[in-house]
This record gives structure tokens, sequence and C-alpha cells, in this order.
């Protein structure tokens, strides 16, 4: 198998090169794409990315993998690889720090730019809060964020405007916190969403679904914030 | 050597996972300069890979429920080698620090009077173990350490505390009074190396399950707050203790939730009989998961294993319909069509016992401070240091954890920490100097690795390892086989001493934070096999052939491994809870 690795070390590199490295792989077993990288990295150390639970819950190893963006450790490489080849790439937009590695500072900014935290101003009963099973599904879809960081990196007006697009996985953790009954800052949420560019630079074009390693929608929370926000200006 | 940075704080956590988090909210809130340090961004640590729940007598399912039901349960779990007083402390103030979560937004599932929805688990009664099966265990689906982590991260967004992520501790500053004084660790991004100084240092490392072949543990619980205590040469408790989960999916390790069988599914052999009803006639599939994992060995050594090999069981899902799977265990759905490639609406699952996670862990007093033994034995506080959560031995889970104790433990002990710290630091608790060679001493292995011009390669030395302690320190254990693995273990000591690190580059260089890890991996695994040939009895997850029973008279204690001179002592069992009876051993029976 061909493996075509982005690679790039600052200190020594001057700009970043698609290196090739081959890999004999198990017969009848198809690899996750995570287990190839484990591969190349015991053939070659100094191969950098980021990694950690390999069952796709913490978010660690988003990369780009022959061009789609998603989670190394439960993309089958069968999945990605055309005709025998696959090419790795650092999640696209964002500045690299080493091969496989980004920077995801404006990506984190952007998150703890909505308040991704549960705002209540009523002094907490004894026990729990109560909310039905009704309430409690309206966060289906949208607690499970696991911040990898895909759908972001593959949003064209993320790569314009990282500093002033909330992106779409800020976009629905702000949903998350709009949508949960217990939360009583939703007014002022919409306040700090309602400018030009925070939520009203996505162009609806989904690449963000399309992606999501976990399932989720983000176009569909964008649209819900939207008419929220419209319903307020009437 | 060139001067270092430095960077000083009240106190500095180590690991950014349940217990860290809980505990930096607790410090950044009494308005004290925190830190948090975590090799990973903090979501990414692995308390977000905890599925079923979180134990606690919260009074919802069962509006009689009551936390000594909760202690009793966790006692007997324990085969009675859980200190009583800890585990007294995490069921009785269970429920505030669940409800805190709740207010925190933690997003439950919910009954339909709206209040948190509760799961039975396993190891869990009413009454004292005579009301029949309990429960107990607040869930968020089959996401509940996603959705705890996630909330404490948030949390902690508006708390306060510094947040140094991507950032490696590498190991202890000890100065010469053997006070604790911070630690030396590597700003990832940049390979800058800065010595963190803090009046009190909490470990809050996690687990160690990549000492195992076969784990359900992330590829970076190395135990590396465990790594650092025993090189500065404090001693770990109950550290043969190691649980093996009994459904990690066959092959790839990855857990499926004990909440499975909380919900109605159960195992089955090759005949398809449901073989727990042998084994443990009333819990059945909701005994100890010490219980379920020996008899699924058994079933497997005695020729009734499912597949062509005959080397796994099946957990068996579908009788509980679509609907029930969809709603209360998605996530297993998930995971079981990618690396099971089975469909349990339709399918069983092929499940085996996989390591999951550490008992032992470096002892502590109930409020996190770490202990030491003096001459004559008696418990002294190691000043500066504190651990909690996995990397700790407060001691609650004894020989064997119940499922669902373990996130309970994180944010009790966690909070505990951060409480008892608050308050030595309000009392004064002066800031403590370190030394030039203070400095010099905890840098000395970093040196070590970046210097060396050749040798072995971390990735084939730590396969080793791994398969050694498969081999010599899995389910059942005999001597024969232990003392193998410990000559084994001898020779990999002098062979990573002399390892090679190739790649000497600054960039987030990840080579070098895995050779790190490989050298705490070593001293955990090293740790384990030495206390496991001592304890020459079984009880909980510690099962030896050759010694069948377990023997209260010489074994009814803490084991406690010093790493300088490799000796393994005694430390007494609590048994002096303040507010309940005491609960004395008895058989163990589910």
């Amino acid at each position: 198998m061909q493996v075509s690795v982005y690679r790039y070390d600052p200190d020594v590199d001057e700009a970043p090169e698609m290196r090739d490295m081959s890999l004999e792989l198990p017969e009848g077993k198809d690899l996750m794409v995570l287990d190839l990288l484990e591969r190349l990295k015991e053939q070659d150390p100094s191969l950098s990315y980021r990694r950690s639970c390999r069952e796709g819950v913490c978010g660690s190893d988003g990369i780009n993998m022959n061009g789609l963006n998603g989670l190394a450790c439960i993309t089958p490489v069968s999945q990605v690889a055309k005709r025998g080849k696959l090419a790795l790439r650092p999640l696209p937009g964002l500045p690299v720090v080493r091969d496989l590695v980004v920077d995801m500072s404006q990506f984190f900014d952007q998150f703890e730019k909505v308040r991704p935290y549960l705002i209540n101003d009523q002094p907490p009963p004894a026990q729990e809060r109560l909310q039905s099973p009704e309430e409690r599904a309206e966060l289906d879809g949208l607690y499970e964020c696991i911040l990898c960081g895909c759908c972001s990196t593959a949003c064209p007006s993320f790569w314009w405007n990282p500093d002033k697009f909330v992106g779409p996985a800020g976009l629905l953790q702000a949903y998350r916190f709009l949508a949960d009954s217990r939360d009583t800052a939703g007014a002022e949420r919409l306040r700090d969403l309602e400018d030009p560019f925070s939520v009203f630079r996505c162009r609806g074009i989904m690449n963000c679904v399309n992606v999501c390693p976990k399932g989720l929608n983000p176009t569909q929370a964008i649209g819900k914030i939207r008419g929220l926000l419209v319903r307020q200006g009437t | 050597m060139a001067a270092l940075r430095k960077m000083e704080f009240d106190g500095l956590i180590v690991g950014g996972g349940g217990a860290g988090l809980r505990a930096a909210l607790e410090l950044a809130q009494s308005g004290l300069k925190a830190a948090v340090i975590s090799k990973v961004f903090p979501t990414r640590s692995h308390t977000v890979s905890a599925q079923g729940g979180i134990t606690c007598a919260i009074a919802s399912e069962d509006p009689e429920d009551d936390w000594r039901w909760h202690m009793y349960d966790t006692v007997k779990g324990s085969d009675y080698i859980g200190d009583q007083d800890a585990i007294e402390y995490m069921c009785s103030e269970g429920p505030q620090a669940v409800f805190e979560l709740e207010h925190m937004g933690l997003p439950f599932s919910r009954t339909e009077s709206g209040r948190i929805y509760q799961r039975p688990f396993g190891g869990q009664s009413k009454d004292y173990g005579k009301g029949g099966q309990a429960a107990r265990t607040c869930a968020a689906a089959d996401r509940t350490g996603h959705a705890l982590l996630h909330t404490l991260y948030q949390a902690n967004v508006k708390g306060g505390a510094t947040f140094l992520n991507e950032w490696f501790a590498v190991d202890l500053v000890k100065n010469q009074d053997g006070a604790v004084t911070g630690v030396i660790a590597i700003e990832i991004e940049t390979g800058n190396v800065v010595h963190v100084a803090s009046r009190a240092t909490v470990l809050a490392t996690g687990g160690a399950g990549r000492i195992y072949a076969s784990t359900t543990n992330a590829l970076m619980n190395t135990g590396d707050g465990v790594g650092m205590a025993l090189r500065a040469g404090f001693p770990v408790q109950d550290i043969e203790m190691w649980q093996f989960h009994p459904t990690g999916i066959a092959d790839a390790g990855v857990l499926v939730t004990e909440g499975c069988r909380g919900e109605g599914g159960y195992l089955i052999n090759k005949d398809g009989e449901r073989f727990m009803e042998r084994y443990a006639p009333t819990a059945k599939d909701l005994a100890g998961r010490d219980v379920v994992a020996r008899s699924m060995i058994i079933e497997i050594l005695e020729g009734r294993g499912c597949g062509e090999a005959g080397d796994h069981v099946l957990l068996k899902l579908d009788h509980l319909g679509e609907a029930v799977l969809n709603s209360r265990l998605p996530g297993i759905l998930e995971l079981s069509r990618t690396f099971a490639h089975v469909d349990p609406v339709r399918q069983p699952i092929p499940v085996v016992p996989t390591c999951h996670y550490m008992m032992g862990g470096i002892p502590t007093q109930v409020r996190g401070q770490a202990l030491t033994q003096d001459d004559t034995g008696q418990d002294q506080a190691i000043e500066g240091l504190y651990a909690a959560g996995e990397a700790a031995c407060v001691s609650v889970h004894g020989a064997n954890r119940l499922g669902g104790n373990s996130l309970l433990d994180l944010i009790v002990f966690g909070r505990a920490a951060g409480l008892h710290i608050e308050q030595a630091v309000r009392q004064g608790i002066s800031r403590r100097d370190a030394s030039e060679s203070d400095l010099e001493a905890a840098r000395a292995r970093l040196a070590r690795w970046n210097d060396s011009t050749s040798g072995e390669s971390v990735a084939a030395l730590k396969r080793e390892l791994q398969n050694t302690m498969q081999a010599s320190f899995g389910v059942f254990r005999t001597e024969e086989h232990m003392r193998k693995g410990i000559e084994t273990l001898k020779g990999l000591r002098d062979r990573i001493g002399n390892a090679h690190l190739p790649d000497k580059s600054n960039a987030f260089n990840t080579a070098r934070l895995e050779a790190l890890e490989l050298d705490n991996l070593l001293e955990v695994a090293y740790a384990t096999a030495i206390a496991a040939e001592a304890r020459r009895e079984s009880r909980g997850a510690h099962a030896r052939e050759d010694h069948q029973q377990r023997d209260d008279k010489n074994w009814l204690c803490h084991s406690l491994y010093f790493p300088d001179d490799e000796r393994v002592a005694k430390r007494a069992v609590n048994f002096q809870p303040a507010t309940v009876p005491v609960l004395e051993p008895m058989e163990r029976k589910y």
C-alpha cells in the first residue's frame, strides 16, 4: 500500500511536502487509518499526529484522508483508499504545528465565545433540576459533539473568517445550550450571535454534516438558531 | 544546564480528566492560583470513554434507596480491602456531588417524572444484599463519561484555572526534606522544558491499562503519575489489583458497557447457554466484574468459547428490541458496528475479558494527601503531594471496583482534594524551595533519552512489556508464570534504560513522549508484578491458581510496594466508618 503523508517540521523544513511511505497490509483484515499510522510511526518514529482513545470518542485524531475529513481511528482504510493509494493531510484551514498536527486555538476560541456552559440565574434546588424526557430529547444530536474539528475545518466560511464566523462546531454548542430547558440566558446568547458574521456566514453547503464522524447535523442547529434570531427580530 | 523557565502556582493539577477538572474547579472557585497540566486537550482525557454511568444513591428509581446500601455493595465488591471511612465518605457525599454536576448542565437521561435516570449495574443491591437488584447508576444514555467530562470542562471555561494544555509532566521535583515542590514539564508544541512550582501538586493522571496487550484503555493511559511517584521513591498500594472488564470487544479491546447487562442483555457460550446462571445463581450476569470475567475465561478454557478459535463468548442484546437499544445504548450500537462488524439489534457481540481499571495506585488520605510509611510502619503524609481518581488508591475499590463507582470516585475525591488544598493554603503552607540539584534530578530521565545515541526501539520494547504482562499477570495467576514474568521485566528494565530515541526534534515530538511514557509503563508493570507475586491468596481481581482461597488471617490488608528496595509491606485496611456500623468481612457470594 502506498501512503503519501504530509510532513513538516518547522525547525528543519522550509516548506511542507508530501512524502511517500509504503506498507505491507495484513491479508483479510481491514485496518483503521489509525492502525496504519501507528505502523508507519514504527517505521519512522518522527511522524507526528494526535491520537488517544482509538474508538472515536476523544476527538484527537481528526485528519484529512484522501480529501475527506474524519477520525483516523474509526475510518477503515478500505473506505478512503483509492486504487491502493491514500494521502493523509492535516485538517485544512488551520496553521500546521507539525506533520498532521494542527494548531486548534482558533477553533477553541470560537467554542469559548458561545459561552459553552449552562447559565441559570435561579439558585439551584437541593436535588437535581427537573427536566422531562421530551425536554431532554431536545439535546440529542447536540451534546454528543467531541470537538474533533472535522466540521469547522471542512467549512469554507470558517476558512475565510475563522476569527469572526463561529463555525459549525461552535454553533452546534451554542444551540445545545439554547435548546436546554434549564438554561435561562437564551436572550443574551442570541444577542451575542446576531451580528452579520457569527451565524450568518453559514451558506448552508453542509460540508459539516457530510464529515461529522458522530453523525451530527450542525447545519440543522444553525438553521434553528437563525429561526430564533428571526423570531426575536420581529 | 541552562536556566529553566519557572512558573508558580498555589495548586497544580497534573491531569485533565474527571478528577483533575473537578479539583481544578474547586481551586479556581476558591480564588487560588491554580493550573492544570494535561498532555491532551482536557476533553480528550480517558474519562470521555466511560459509558454506563455514575453510581450514586440519589433515590430517583427507588425513593427508598439509601447510601448505606451503596456502601455495603462497595465494601463487599472490594472483597473487604476497601477502606470503610473512604467508602462511607464517597457514598454519603455522592448525591451532593452528582446534583452539582446536574446543576452545571450535565445532560443526564431522565425518568418520566423528570428526575435523573438510573439503571441497574453489577454488584448492586437493596437493603444490604437482602432486597434484590438495585438500579443505582445515573446515566446519560451510554455516554456518561463524555457528558461528565465535557460538562466539567465547560464549567472550567467559566471557572478561571490556568490550563496548560498539551503539556507533559516528566517528573516530580522533590526537595531534600522529601517534600514535593512541583514538576518538570514539557510544553509539547515547542518542546520547551519548564519548571512548574506549586505549594501543592495533585496527581490526577488516570490509569495505566496500556501495561497489558489487550485493554479497553486509551493509548495514552500509561500511568504517568504512578510512574512519577515511584521514581520519586514513594510507595504504591494494592497495585496487583487490576480489573478485567468482562465485555471488551474481542480483538479490538473496545469497551462494551456493563449497562448492556443492566438493561437486560446477557452472556452466552457456544451452546447458547446463559452460563452465568451456573456461576452466580442470584445476580447472574450482574455479579461482580471479577466473578463474571473469571467465569468467561473458564468457559473458554473448557472448550465452550465461540468463534473458530473458541476464544470469546457472546453478549446477546437483540431481545431488548431496537427502540430500547437506540435510546439507552446508542454508542454501543455504533462501536459494535465499527469494531465488531455486528449489529446488536440482530446479532450478539463477541466479547472477552479485557484489562480495564487499576484499583491500586498512590495511597492517599480521604482528603487526597498522598501517604507513605515511616520506619515504624505508621502512615506519614507526603508534604506537597496529593492524588485523586484512578491514579490514587484512597481506597474505595479495594480488590475489585464496582461498575459506575469510578466516575463517582473522580468527582468526590477530586473535589475533596481541592477543598483540602484550599484549606491548607489558607492556613499558610509555605512555598517550599527546590535546589538546583533537585531540579537536575527531576530532569535526569529526560536528559538520558535526549542523549541516547543507539539502542533498541521504544515500540518493540513496549510490545514486549505488554505481552509479558498479558501472559503472566492476567485474569488467573500462578507463581511459576509470575516468576518468569518478573525475570523478563528485570531484563526489560535494563534494556529500556538503554533504549534509543532517534528523533531529538523540539516541535510536537510524540516519539519523545512515547519514550517517556514507556518508562512509566515499566514502573507500573514492575510494581504490579512484585506485588502480585507477594500476595499469596485469591481476593477480588487477584486470582491465584496456587492459592485459591481468600486468606483473611494474613492478607486482609493493603499491599504497599516500595520502589527503592522493591519491598512489599502491609498496611491496615480502615474498618472505622464514622457514622455507621462497621461491615465485617463475610464470604462473598452473588
